[in-house]
């Protein structure tokens, strides 16, 4: 019987070029890949970014280094369509999209998944920080060993399909450890920063990028307070999120939030730090990783990615939406982000803030 | 490997090889000094234009310009003559030409030159009076190449260069022949052009090393400044071993010629032959009564070019689709959208090139293979 193999996807970072290498060392014929993603005007990759030539040339070598095969797939289309569109859309609806979340689950577990077996491969490896463990009850996704570094979050929308046909060696390792075992092999990547940025947005501004690329972001509007007094202008609803405090151009003598963000009148709400707290939330498209919610509604939620985790119950709300609601009253739950669900370290799954619940 | 993306590049001649071997050696001197040294580097390479020029059927060696390459010839063509004599002329070409001819042409736009790009039928056929048609009198130079190098569609070359003549008999016409040389014969007779490109990797050469046969009395700027080399037409010191290799793969090639057209013919006769057996709906493109021997340029429906070629890859054929860009993701190709073909479909059409060192049964061999993964991907 020839060896499993496993298509690596390889963005051209440390945790991948590891990850890539974890399954050569556990006997995988490997396959590395990186996703083109995001292209200048002249069709080329970005120069400057994160899913840049550079990072390509870098995972290349990586590659060439462990000795397997290495291609560039062009998702150009994909991810214009499915994720860098969708995220303008939801900005312009008003709310605070996350583009990694929508990349997982349009393109890279989804578009690039039912490709592994096209491309001759058994299984999909990325270099997240999340663990897959299996059972009598079938796959769980857990919270990274790393949990400075855990990514779990990003892989709410994962089922058990998924996770049937996904690897992600690096969850199991401390990133200390990552960049050890990278600098033992001698991988370039070794010391490569790890990268803060969204992959498409080369300037490091998304808000730049925002209004370059979707024009209606930079309608100027109102700032009004809870009472509805206008107290300011801004030049595009772009440059808030809920629970933003920079920025607001407005003198008060406690400090001001954005506390909503109303779209179709380009109008941004401020108020006192206590009108962020909200008692919950309702979250759409949620998908649980065993394929069913758990039994009994406590969870821990966590409504955005550097959040942490609450205490909330979880009531089914028809129509595939669910309510939150938090223990304790919580700040910051912008729409458009997602609410993912734990118990202890194991991810449960998680869907899309649909609106605070005040 | 079974290496059928000869069209990319090839492998090096034997004959090419020996001929460089010397100046890597103890003839690596500089062709522009006065010393013993160098004036048998001179010698070596003014014997090498010579017999470029007597190969191409120029009348003077000095009309042969040695370039790094055949984008550099190109580039040196449309923009050279288009610019020259301080005064910008307008450039005729066609929409499935090398990007070094269309970005040239682009160049010369963005200076204020007109530049009018002309279309192809769905075969990738080139009309010669649709170009006679959009030649003015201010259109300085008409640049078609001789033979496309992703469907290997021949084009007219001679009639489209009388086309454009009748209407302005000024006009300097350039041929790309950078894919045609190895199987088409490329001489000025032949071809009726004032300038030709070609590349010594495409058909035996090294890398890096191409020329341009410039009809003598053409005004040519220069697009590299420097010393002066080549009569101030292309400064930098000469790659000598790579000229000499590349006249060297030149002579093996008109050599081989007829030879290789037989060989390399049944080889892809035989590969679209077992191939339509083997995948009844695979689609050929490229004009069936005047295509290179060397391509088969296929639509496989409903398999994805890139998964195709990662698993032909895989299992030991090279081939490729489109051009590649810098990262080496497979690209829309600007000759199949010239050709109609929808973006779709030209995601699904992949391009198998043989080359001087295929044997005839490479055909059977390949497509085999192809239809072995097909079948799986299906």
């Amino acid at each position: 019987m020839s060896a499993p193999r496993a298509l690596v996807a390889m963005s051209g970072g440390v945790d991948s070029s590891v990850a890539a290498a974890l399954m050569v060392e556990a006997g995988y014929e490997v396959v590395g890949v990186t996703l083109k993603q995001w292209e200048g005007s002249d069709g080329e990759m970005p120069t400057s970014g994160c899913c840049t030539v550079g990072d390509a040339e870098d995972a290349r070598r990586v590659a060439a280094q462990l000795d397997v095969p290495y291609y560039v797939l062009d998702y150009v289309d994909d991810f214009r369509t499915e994720v860098v569109d969708r995220f303008g859309a939801e900005y312009m609806a008003g709310r605070t999209p996350n583009p990694c979340i929508e990349c997982n689950r349009r393109v890279r577990f989804k578009a690039l998944l039912e490709r592994t077996t096209a491309l001759g491969c058994d299984v999909l490896v990325t270099g997240h920080h999340a663990r897959i463990t299996h059972d009598e009850a079938g796959y769980h996704l857990m919270r990274a060993v790393d949990r400075a570094k855990d990514q779990s979050y990003v892989l709410h929308m994962l089922g058990q399909s998924e996770l049937a046909r996904v690897r992600l060696p690096v969850g199991e390792m401390t990133k200390p450890e990552v960049r050890e075992h990278a600098a033992r092999l001698g991988l370039r990547t070794a010391d490569k920063p790890d990268s803060q940025d969204l992959c498409f947005v080369a300037s490091g501004n998304y808000r730049t990028f925002l209004r370059d690329n979707f024009a209606e972001v930079a309608q100027p509007g109102p700032i009004v307070d809870e009472s509805g007094d206008v107290v300011g202008h801004h030049e595009g609803t772009v440059d808030f999120t809920i629970g933003q405090r920079k920025g607001l151009g407005i003198a008060a003598q406690t400090p001001r939030y954005v506390v909503d963000i109303e779209p179709a009148t380009a109008t941004v709400v401020i108020g006192r730090k206590e009108d962020l707290l909200v008692s919950g939330c309702v979250v759409g498209d949620a998908t649980f990783v065993a394929g069913a919610p758990p039994v009994g509604g406590v969870v821990a939620v966590k409504v955005r990615y550097r959040a942490k985790a609450v205490d909330a119950e979880l009531i089914a709300d028809g129509a595939g939406r669910w309510r939150v609601e938090f223990v304790d009253r919580q700040p910051g739950v912008a729409p458009g982000q997602a609410a993912v669900f734990y118990r202890g370290d194991e991810m449960l799954g998680g869907g899309t803030i649909l609106e605070p619940v005040r | 490997m079974l290496y059928l993306d000869h069209a990319a590049t090839t492998a090096v001649r034997p004959e090419t090889r020996e001929a460089m071997a010397p100046f890597f050696d103890d003839a690596f001197g500089n062709p522009s000094g006065m010393h013993a040294v160098s004036q048998r580097a001179k010698n070596a390479m003014e014997q090498a234009r010579e017999r470029a020029a007597e190969l191409l059927g120029a009348d003077h060696p000095l009309e042969i310009v040695f370039t790094g390459g055949g984008t550099e010839a190109d580039n040196l063509a449309v923009t050279g003559v288009a610019i020259a004599g301080g005064i910008i002329g307008g450039v005729v070409t066609t929409a499935i030409e090398h990007e070094a001819v269309l970005e040239s042409a682009d160049f010369v736009s963005r200076l204020g030159g007109p530049v009018t790009i002309v279309g192809v039928d769905d075969d990738g056929r080139v009309d010669p009076e649709r170009v006679a048609a959009a030649v003015t009198s201010q259109t300085r130079i008409v640049s078609v190449m001789t033979a496309n190098n992703e469907v290997g569609t021949v084009q007219p070359v001679a009639a489209i260069a009388a086309a454009a003549r009748a209407v302005n008999p000024e006009v300097q016409v350039h041929t790309d022949a950078v894919q045609a040389y190895i199987s088409e014969e490329i001489t000025t007779a032949s071809t009726g052009a004032d300038l030709i490109a070609l590349a010594a990797h495409k058909f035996g050469g090294p890398k890096g090393v191409g020329l341009l046969y410039v009809r003598d009395g053409i005004g040519l700027e220069p697009v590299l400044h420097g010393g002066g080399q080549e009569l101030g037409r292309r400064s930098g010191t000469h790659n000598v071993a790579g000229i000499v290799g590349m006249v060297a793969a030149m002579e093996a090639t008109v050599a081989d010629r007829a030879a290789f057209r037989q060989r390399v013919g049944q080889a892809r006769d035989g590969f679209e032959h077992a191939l339509v057996a083997a995948v009844p709906d695979v689609e050929i493109n490229g004009a069936p009564e005047s295509r290179l021997v060397q391509h088969s340029h296929v639509r496989i429906p409903g398999v994805p070019a890139e998964t195709l070629l990662i698993r032909l890859d895989q299992a030991g054929l090279a081939a490729a689709a489109g051009s590649a860009c810098q990262s080496g993701a497979v690209e829309v190709s600007h000759v199949l959208a010239a050709m109609g073909v929808d973006e779709n479909a030209a995601a699904e059409c992949v391009r198998f090139s043989f080359g001087w060192p295929s044997v005839p049964d490479d055909g059977a061999v390949a497509a085999a293979r192809v239809a072995a993964t097909v079948a799986e991907l299906r």
